[in-house]
Order: structure tokens, then C-alpha cells, then sequence
């Protein structure tokens, strides 16, 4: 990692500390900040939150490798979550997967080279009524058809 | 007789006014109010929220904190997401007010990381809410201050279960608690805790603003009130539907428009599945609970396919620290899985669910007590169908 990387990534931590408090309470919501701004926890990320918090970095590695949207891998720009949970499966979920697949050449599980797209599934949404749905970062989208996957993707810049 | 299209939560013009109603009385004939509605916790176990609210009233600290339950996770279910959306008064002055009677300070509502989307609307309705002083200090001259803030999930559904909720809350693995003690004892940073559904505060929202003897007059003896049913699957009219406890399933699926039906999953992945021979049971406490979700499967689906995406789900989602859980699930997920290669033995299926039920006395929290239920009923009411498989007649249905 650069050393410029590393100076941003302690900046970041420092302001958050400070803005939500360096208890441990303030852990998830510091990941969750890091995970967005640098699409992962790093190494380097685990240890200086750590050193922040006054806690050991396995602790925050447990924390991190526990829930599904933090990672320790590098995560795309656009994380595209599909949702293969009961009512989504049976509204096509299927089709669905195989567009994205097709679209973006890749396997669910896997990031582009270029570090864009991240291709998932994850587990229900709460968008059973209006499925198939996926989450893309933040933003969802009902109601899919393979047209409306192609159109959506070309949105993505 | 149940009475259905008369909703309360839908229709604004019948909300009232609770909060200003609330500060008129003493926490002590709120609490008794609430109990006195026979309101049980809207998120599927049932607690009767009185009783809860009583404890927390009657725990001395110095700090006490209400927590809103909003990480909606379980399959099926999205009737949070549509109170939090767009009846978010009801669900945050029902905080306000379960903070007067229980006499806390602070207010967290645990957002499931999925519904991030929501936490611009929810921040500017707080917002709106401290400018109009029914959030902060003095609320409208009570000399009560209280106030709110949002915290986001990160994707776990372990976390829905109130102790690893708090466990998530305080920075660590969402792994469930050994209870006791309560969180109404030792909750949030070892300080009495409630930790209520989204829907549970906007019943009581409502018990306040019409009345204990109002709210009661709907369900049955021991589900009172209206329940919010997210219906998704196979019908016309998929949504949320407000309907009194003690609804048939039958009516339900009318209601619903839902036609040629083979079995009904109530209760999201980890409830139970209805065959068309027992519809005519109703949705209550006593007899068929959920926390609101109505999955439906028409004569085209297999049931076999079912099991296997609810067994996915909680392979996934078990948080691994107790061995029923972690390993029972793994095993009846691989029973599923030579089902459908046909080479599961009758008595290995026997063993499978003798294995089911172990898991529900003996793991540490509700998921793995309550995984086993699809593949108990599933295999249990759908045994012709499932058995095919291993006559080899169903190659072709996948």
C-alpha cells in the first residue's frame, strides 16, 4: 500500500473517531464508513482501527469477517447484490442471474479486474412483492427483466 | 368474525394523536394501558409487550435505552420497510412514548444494512421532529427529553434476535446472548434495554391515540389487535395487508387473490409450511404465529426446491457459535441434497428429523431453534411428493 493511501486511511480514521467516538461501540459504524469509502478493510485499515480503539486487530478482524457487507477483499465500485431468497426465486431470479453473469463476464463471487463491478447474491431484501430485486450499492431495483438488467447496467458509469 | 379491509395504519386520517395523549398520563397507566391492549410483540415471538415495558419501568438505572427492532430480515417480510417509509410517525412517536412510560432517555433504531436507502428519509423525519419539539428536550413542554438516533446493520439476519442485536450494537459479532439475563435487566452497554419490532411501536402508537378497550376489540383472546401480513409468492394482489389475528389462512388467500395453491409458508423461512388441508386455520398466537410473512407456492412448485433455498438460507445466516445450529443445518441441508439424488433412505430421513427436533430444544437462540420448522413440515405434509424423488419418478421436475 502507498504511503499516500496510508496517510488517507488514517486521516479518515482519525475524523471518525473523533465525529463518533473511539468506544467500542463506535466499531461497526467506522467499518462501515472505511468499507464505503475504500471498498475494504485492509490490513493496514484493521490495524490503525484497532490501535484507535484500543483493541486488539483480531477483534476487529472477527467483527469484519462476520458480516456479509464487510470485506477484507477488494470490493467493486458498484457492488451488485441479487437476491436468491424464497420470492425472488420464484418471480426468475434465475434469468435474472444469468444476464448479469452474461453482461458483465463474470461469476457470481467474483470482481472485475478493474475493480468496477462486484457481482454477489445475497439473502432476502424485503422486496418479495416487486421481485425479482438486487441492490446496487445503496440503490434498489424491482421488478427486473433481462431488458431492464441491460438497461440499468448501462446506467452504471 | 374477522373483520378485513378495515385498516388503521393505512389510513392517516384515523392515526390521532398519541404522543400529546401520552404525556397526560403517569409511565405507570401507559405501561398499564399497553397491557391492558394485550399487545404482543409484533416481530413473531410474542412477548407481551406490557410485561416488558413493566420490567424496564420498575429496573433502576441510571441509564435506559429503546431500542427499535428494524432489521427486517426474515424471508417473506417487508412490512417494516413500508411503516418505516411512509407511516415513519407511528413507528418514531411509538418510541417517544415506550421512552416516557419505560422512563429512558435514548432511542436506537438498528437499521438492517439492506434498507440503508431509507436513512435520508428517516434522518430529515427526526429532523422534522426535534424543529416541532416532539423529539429532544422538554418534549412539547413535558419536561421529558428523549432522543433518537439511527444505526445501521451490516448484513447479518442473526442480528434481528434481540440479544445479538445488542451484541451488534455494542461492536461486536452479531452471536446471541445466553439469556437470562434480559436485556430489560442488562441490555445496551449492560443498561436496561427494550428491544420491540417496528410494528410493536406503531401498535402502541396506536393503542394510545384509540384507546386499550379500542385496540383489544380485534383478534382472538390471545392475539389481540391488527396484524401486518407481507404476502409474496404465487397470487394476484402480492403486498402488505393489515387484518385483525385470527384470520384464516383460506381468507387470507382470497383476500389475496391467490389461486390453485398448494401449500402456504407462514412465518417466513423459519416458520411453517400449510398444506391446502389445514387452511382453515388462523393466524394467531395460539395457533399458527408470525411475524408477518405469507409466502405462496401454486400446484407448479416443488417443494423439495422450496426446502432446499429455506436450508441455503440458514446455512448462510447461522452465526456458527453453537454446534446444534452450525451443524445441524449443514446436515439437513445435505439431507435435502440426496433427497434430490435419490439416495436418502426412508430411516435416514427419520434420523434427519429426529435431528430437527434436537435442534429446536437445544440450540442457543431462535434461528437454530426454529430452522428445523420448514424441514420438519415440509417433509412432513408434502411426503408423497418429496418420496417420488426417491422412487426416482422426479428427475425431471428440476
Amino acid at each position: 500500500m502507498l504511503a499516500q493511501e496510508k496517510n488517507a486511511l488514517i486521516y479518515e480514521i482519525e475524523a471518525l473517531t473523533k465525529k463518533l467516538g473511539s468506544g467500542r461501540e463506535s466499531l461497526l459504524p467506522i467499518l462501515q464508513n472505511i468499507q464505503r469509502k475504500f471498498g475494504y478493510i485492509s490490513d493496514f485499515a484493521l490495524q490503525e482501527i484497532a490501535r484507535y480503539l484500543d483493541i486488539h486487530p483480531v477483534e476487529v478482524y472477527g467483527v469484519v469477517s462476520f458480516y456479509s457487507h464487510l470485506s477484507v477483499e477488494p470490493k467493486g465500485k458498484y457492488i451488485i447484490r441479487l437476491c436468491k431468497t424464497i420470492s425472488c426465486d420464484l418471480l426468475g431470479k434465475e434469468a435474472i442471474a444469468r444476464t448479469l453473469e452474461k453482461e458483465l463476464g463474470l461469476k457470481f463471487g467474483e470482481t472485475s479486474k478493474d475493480k468496477k463491478y462486484t457481482l454477489e447474491y445475497c439473502n432476502c431484501i424485503g422486496m418479495c412483492d416487486q421481485g425479482p430485486a438486487v441492490l446496487i450499492n445503496e440503490q434498489v431495483h424491482t421488478r427486473l427483466t433481462p431488458s431492464k438488467v441491460v438497461e440499468i447496467l448501462g446506467k452504471l458509469k | 368474525m374477522p373483520i378485513v379491509n378495515d385498516t388503521v395504519f393505512f389510513d392517516a386520517k384515523k392515526h390521532g394523536e398519541a404522543l400529546e395523549k401520552a404525556f397526560l398520563l403517569t409511565p405507570q397507566q401507559i405501561v398499564m394501558d399497553v397491557r391492558d391492549a394485550g399487545l404482543k410483540g409484533r416481530g413473531g415471538a410474542g412477548f407481551p409487550t406490557g410485561t416488558k415495558w413493566m420490567l424496564a419501568l420498575s429496573a433502576n438505572a441510571e441509564n435506559k435505552f429503546v431500542v427499535c427492532n428494524a432489521d427486517e430480515g426474515e424471508p417473506g417480510t417487508f412490512k417494516d420497510r413500508v411503516l418505516l417509509s411512509e407511516y415513519t410517525k407511528l413507528v418514531f412517536e411509538g418510541m417517544v412514548i415506550a421512552g416516557y412510560a419505560i422512563q429512558a432517555q435514548q432511542g436506537i433504531v438498528y437499521l438492517r444494512g439492506e434498507y440503508s436507502y431509507l436513512l435520508n428519509h428517516l434522518e430529515a423525519y427526526l429532523d422534522k421532529m426535534r424543529q416541532e419539539n416532539r423529539l429532544g428536550n422538554n418534549i412539547l413542554g413535558s419536561g421529558f427529553s428523549f432522543d433518537i438516533e439511527i444505526r445501521l446493520g451490516s448484513g447479518a439476519y442473526v442480528c434481528g434476535e434481540e440479544t445479538a442485536l445488542i451484541e451488534s450494537l455494542e461492536g461486536h459479532r452479531g452471536e446471541a446472548r445466553n439469556r437470562p439475563p434480559f436485556p430489560v435487566n442488562t441490555g445496551y452497554l449492560g443498561y436496561p434495554t427494550i428491544v420491540n419490532n417496528v410494528e410493536t411501536f406503531a401498535c402502541a402508537y396506536i393503542i394510545l391515540s384509540k384507546g386499550a378497550e379500542w385496540f383489544a376489540k380485534y383478534g382472538t383472546e390471545k392475539s389481540k389487535g391488527m396484524k401486518l401480513i407481507s404476502v409474496s409468492g404465487d397470487c394476484r394482489k402480492p403486498g402488505v395487508y393489515e387484518v385483525p389475528f385470527g384470520i384464516t389462512i383460506k381468507e387470507l388467500l382470497e383476500l389475496v387473490g391467490a389461486e390453485r395453491t398448494k401449500a402456504v409458508q407462514v412465518g417466513g423461512a423459519s416458520g411453517i409450511c400449510i398444506p391446502m388441508s389445514e387452511i382453515n386455520r388462523n393466524i394467531s398466537f395460539e395457533d399458527v404465529p408470525t411475524g408477518g410473512s405469507v409466502i405462496i407456492f401454486n400446484e407448479t412448485r416443488d417443494m423439495l426446491g422450496v426446502l432446499r433455498n429455506f436450508m441455503e438460507f440458514f446455512v448462510e445466516e447461522s452465526c456458527g457459535q453453537c454446534s446444534p445450529c452450525r451443524i445441524g443445518n449443514k446436515k439437513l441441508l445435505e439431507g435435502v441434497e440426496l433427497i434430490e439424488q435419490g439416495k436418502a433412505s426412508y430411516n435416514y430421513i427419520r434420523e434427519l428429523i429426529s435431528l430437527g427436533q434436537s435442534m429446536q430444544v437445544a440450540s442457543k437462540c431462535g434461528l437454530g431453534q426454529s430452522s428445523p420448522n420448514p424441514f420438519i413440515s415440509i417433509l412432513t405434509h408434502f411426503k408423497d411428493e418429496i418420496m417420488s424423488y426417491h422412487n426416482g419418478e422426479n428427475n425431471g421436475n428440476k
